[in-house]
């Protein structure tokens, strides 16, 4: 008998690896990020300055400001700056507020990731099921409806979409609550009355007990979340269905229908649980776009999120916030990418080795 | 059989999301009786500090939490006493002296001394924010304000360094910067020398009706009344003065009945709501003019006869009438209507043969103008108005399309042809306008006065300079008023300025909100005498 080699060592050595070289291209791509949004800032033909000290300030007053803000030094000086100070938490002043950027960021941040998640909850409820039916029967009445649906939520402007959305839902029907996170009642008392956990109303109110708050609060994000579950819905279900499709031409799914499996085990099981590990790349990159992308929803829902944030910023060339929301939403998206990774492992026992 | 339970499960969620989206319906309720919600784009919000603030919406805050020595009446628009109550000017002009209306107190308590004026006058040079240089006009400095403005129990004197016109200080007087703060409280909130300007961005410390509750910037403001307030107790006790962005959000909220008044509607909202009874359209001038500047580099616009031509090739009422609709009202004089010496005559109207034939007689041969025009809906409508007009006078018009501070950063530089562009005053007084329309000290480009529009245009106004400085000095108000008219007539006819329209107001209201002021031209809106 030769003695079975002790899998250990190489298994942990493995595992190292695969850690170090995920921190490096993690590092990598966040400061690829940092110099990308950092020199377009500086490519915009636009001159903070005039932003800051107003259209009446003399030259003498400008020189001034830029010596000040830094703006006279050299671009890759500027940059190291930005670096150093960015890893080390510092996302600098907004030229606008003069406040702190990360702690801005950090107030906008929690509305955003509220309306994302929910959104990216109610897609994947209604996304995944929609696109396994879809995939099981092509060609049927309701593939071709979850087609036109998907269709019609790639193609219709958000922006649209929201406004005849409050219309009807909140201007005619009365059945959701208007723009804002609370109705103004509430919204004066939130600082008031409420020990902010998490910055996320829904959250919040239920952890204080306050379930009429809370009430009032889903009845608001209810529309902008349906909204945007509609644009990662439809996406979602596409992508459901193709893999779904593919999967089920597999030569497994054969055997098990062969072998007398119910059919409804074969689609929701077998080939469900493979789909699952391209699907969950997709779901990670719908809730990114979703915590990036939300910002024509957040403007006409009066939701106090990081894209307004960002937009508010860029209009007034409001740059070190500008550079700070985008990091935040950089970093997310890294952040998740990593998770789908690591959640691969998990589901995939091939990618485990 | 696992699958099952799971999609029934999958489903009951569904339709519990569903059911839940429709249940909170009964809950929406009116707005609070005691409180007017008030929804408008406050992103321009840069400080709460009085001494600090300088946009429309940080003014607005500032005109209702604090107060000056003189103040202008929210309705009439006239100066009246503020928290002075009587004062009188020495002989040489260079001396005021300011007596304290007695009783007043801050909202801390404490009372209202000439020693809180001196110190917030003496602030608002020291701290040197953006809106510093109003009071820095009067000869006051860091080093010399101390010096300059002294107060003593109910007696506050002021030094000027010229023998300015007195109404140039009283106007200045009812600015944002000149605002009165609780000098005691302000210092215990020093920070590193900071006169209290981090604590004042989250806190009052004025006289005002309504005290700051809260504020999260880019979200919205709460303000509290105060009882005891001099002019007499805010009506409505609590102001929510909500970011609302988008003007077709803000319409529908007004409808519901979401939110009380609606400040930043569009002309197209506000036709929407025409035949809505419970809404009500308040109109209003602002303080903004619209204009044309041409860059007197091009020799074409030296010559009186083509500048005249183009005056009269423009549409002003047909403008005014549609695509500025609401928004813009005709106006052809460099001072806004409801200031001190505003003339309000509009000679100019679209008469294309007359431009035909003064361009004829002013001896230029197919005349091309490149117009700078930044790309805002509003803004495109006006060139394309201009352009089409100026082309049936024979005038070519290029239009030149940009992003605003690409092009602001070219206007400063002379680097346009011709721009269309808005100027806003910088404070109540004329002279904020006159000093920018009709001085140029200095016509070089080495001199960089980009803070004078008649540089930017390299515009040497000849006597108007002289005349636009005497005017500040002026003693006799009917003279200065006189002066003013001058000005404006001469800038009209002879400058490379067409001023073309003054900024109008649309204001939605809920039919049951009465007396809400929003200030016209010279002042910021008061919320207190508003009831509902």
């Amino acid at each position: 008998m030769t003695s079975i080699p002790n899998p250990a060592p190489s298994r942990l050595g493995q595992l190292l690896r695969q850690i170090g070289s995920t921190a490096v291209t993690l590092f990598v791509t966040f400061v690829g990020l940092l110099m990308v949004t950092f020199f377009i800032s500086n490519i915009i033909p636009v001159d903070p300055v005039i932003s800051i000290l107003g259209e009446r300030a003399s030259e003498a007053q400008m020189e001034e400001a830029r010596e000040r803000l830094g703006l006279n030094q050299p671009l890759w000086t500027q940059f190291g700056i930005y670096v150093n100070n960015t890893l080390h938490g510092d996302l600098g002043t907004s030229i606008r507020t003069r406040e702190p950027v990360l702690q801005e960021v950090m107030q906008r941040f929690p509305a955003t990731l509220e309306l994302a998640t929910l959104a990216t909850i109610l897609g994947v409820l209604f996304g995944v099921p929609a696109g396994v039916i879809a995939a099981t029967k092509p060609g049927s009445f309701f593939d071709q409806f979850v087609r036109l649906v998907g269709l019609m939520g790639y193609s219709m402007p958000i922006f649209w979409l929201g406004l005849m959305g409050l219309l009807l839902f909140y201007g005619h029907l009365g059945w959701v609550g208007g723009p804002g996170r609370l109705d103004a009642v509430y919204q004066m008392s939130l600082d008031f009355e409420l020990t902010q956990y998490t910055g996320m109303i829904m959250v919040d109110t239920a952890l204080n007990g306050r379930w009429d708050m809370f009430a009032n609060a889903f009845s608001h994000i209810i529309l902008p979340a349906s909204l945007l579950a509609y644009i990662s819905m439809a996406y979602i279900s596409r992508m459901t269905r193709s893999f779904m499709m593919n999967e089920l031409g597999q030569e497994y799914i054969t055997t098990a229908r062969v072998k007398g499996m119910p059919e409804r085990r074969v689609i929701w099981v077998h080939a469900l649980k493979n789909v699952m590990v391209p699907l969950i790349t997709v779901i990670a990159l719908s809730y990114a776009y979703l915590l990036e992308g939300a910002v024509l929803t957040e403007t006409i829902f009066a939701w106090p999120g990081l894209g307004s944030y960002i937009t508010d910023a860029l209009m007034v060339a409001d740059m070190p916030a500008v550079l700070g929301g985008t990091v935040v939403v950089g970093a997310a998206y890294i952040g998740l990418n990593m998770l789908s990774d690591l959640l691969y492992r998990l589901v995939d026992p091939r990618a485990r080795t | 059989m696992l699958l099952q339970p799971t999609l029934r499960r999958v489903g009951a969620v569904a339709i519990a999301a569903l059911m839940l989206g429709a249940a909170p319906a009964a809950l929406f309720a009116e707005t609070p009786a005691d409180t007017l919600v008030i929804a408008s784009a406050i992103d321009d919000i840069v400080s709460l500090d009085p001494h600090e603030a300088y946009e429309f919406s940080g003014l607005d805050y500032v005109n209702n939490t604090y107060d000056g020595l003189v103040e202008i009446n929210p309705v009439t628009l006239e100066l009246e006493p503020g928290l002075a109550e009587s004062w009188s000017v020495a002989e040489d002009g260079l001396t005021y002296t300011f007596k304290m209306k007695p009783g007043l107190t801050f909202s801390s308590g404490n009372p209202v001394r000439a020693e809180d004026a001196a110190y917030s006058l003496q602030r608002a040079v020291k701290l040197n924010k953006t809106p510093a240089f109003i009071l820095n006009q009067f000869g006051w400095t860091a080093d010399t304000v101390d010096a300059m403005v002294t107060g003593a129990g109910d007696t506050l004197t002021i030094k000027v360094d010229k023998p300015y016109a007195p109404t140039f200080l009283y106007n200045i007087l009812t600015a944002g910067v000149s605002s009165i703060v609780d000098a005691e409280t302000v210092k215990a909130h020093d920070v590193g020398g900071d006169m209290g300007n981090e604590w004042l961005k989250s806190n009052s410390a004025g006289t005002g009706a309504y005290v700051l509750k809260s504020f999260k910037p880019n979200e919205g403001y709460v303000l509290e009344a105060r009882p005891g307030y001099w002019r007499g107790d805010a009506k409505i006790p609590k102001i929510f003065m909500q970011h609302i962005p988008e003007a077709a959000t803000e319409r529908l909220q007004l409808e519901k009945g979401d939110i009380d008044v609606a400040r930043t509607l569009t002309p197209v909202d506000v036709a929407g709501m025409a035949g809505n009874a419970d809404v009500v359209i308040q109109e209003d001038v602002g303080g903004q003019v619209y204009y044309l500047a041409f860059n007197q580099k091009n020799e074409n616009y030296k010559n009186q006869k083509f500048l005249e031509a183009m005056r009269w090739a423009i549409d002003y009422q047909g403008m005014a009438d549609t695509v500025m609709k609401g928004a813009a009202v005709v106006h052809e004089n460099f001072l806004p209507s409801g200031y001190l010496g505003a003339v309000d005559d509009n000679p100019y109207h679209l008469d294309i043969e007359k431009a035909k034939a003064l361009l004829a007689e002013s001896g230029i041969k197919d005349p091309k103008v490149t117009l700078s025009v930044r790309n805002a809906a509003d803004r495109m409508d006006v060139a394309q108005s201009i352009q089409n007009t100026f082309g049936q006078a024979g005038i070519t018009v290029e239009l030149n399309v940009g992003e605003g501070a690409e092009q602001l950063k070219e206007y400063r530089a002379r680097q346009h042809d011709a721009t269309l562009q808005t100027w806003g005053p910088d404070y109540p007084d004329p002279n904020t306008n006159s000093s920018t329309f009709a001085e140029n000290p200095d016509n070089s480009d080495e001199a960089k006065n980009t803070g004078y529009l008649a540089w930017r245009n390299t515009y040497d106004p000849g006597a108007l300079t002289a005349m636009s400085q005497a005017a500040v000095l002026e003693q006799d108000p009917a003279k200065r008023i006189e002066m003013y008219a001058e000005l404006q007539q001469q800038i009209r006819d002879t400058s490379p300025f067409i001023v073309m329209f003054q900024q109008a107001r649309e204001t939605g209201v809920r039919a049951n909100v009465k007396g809400f002021y929003t200030g016209g031209a010279v002042d910021a809106v008061a919320y207190w005498l508003a009831t509902k």
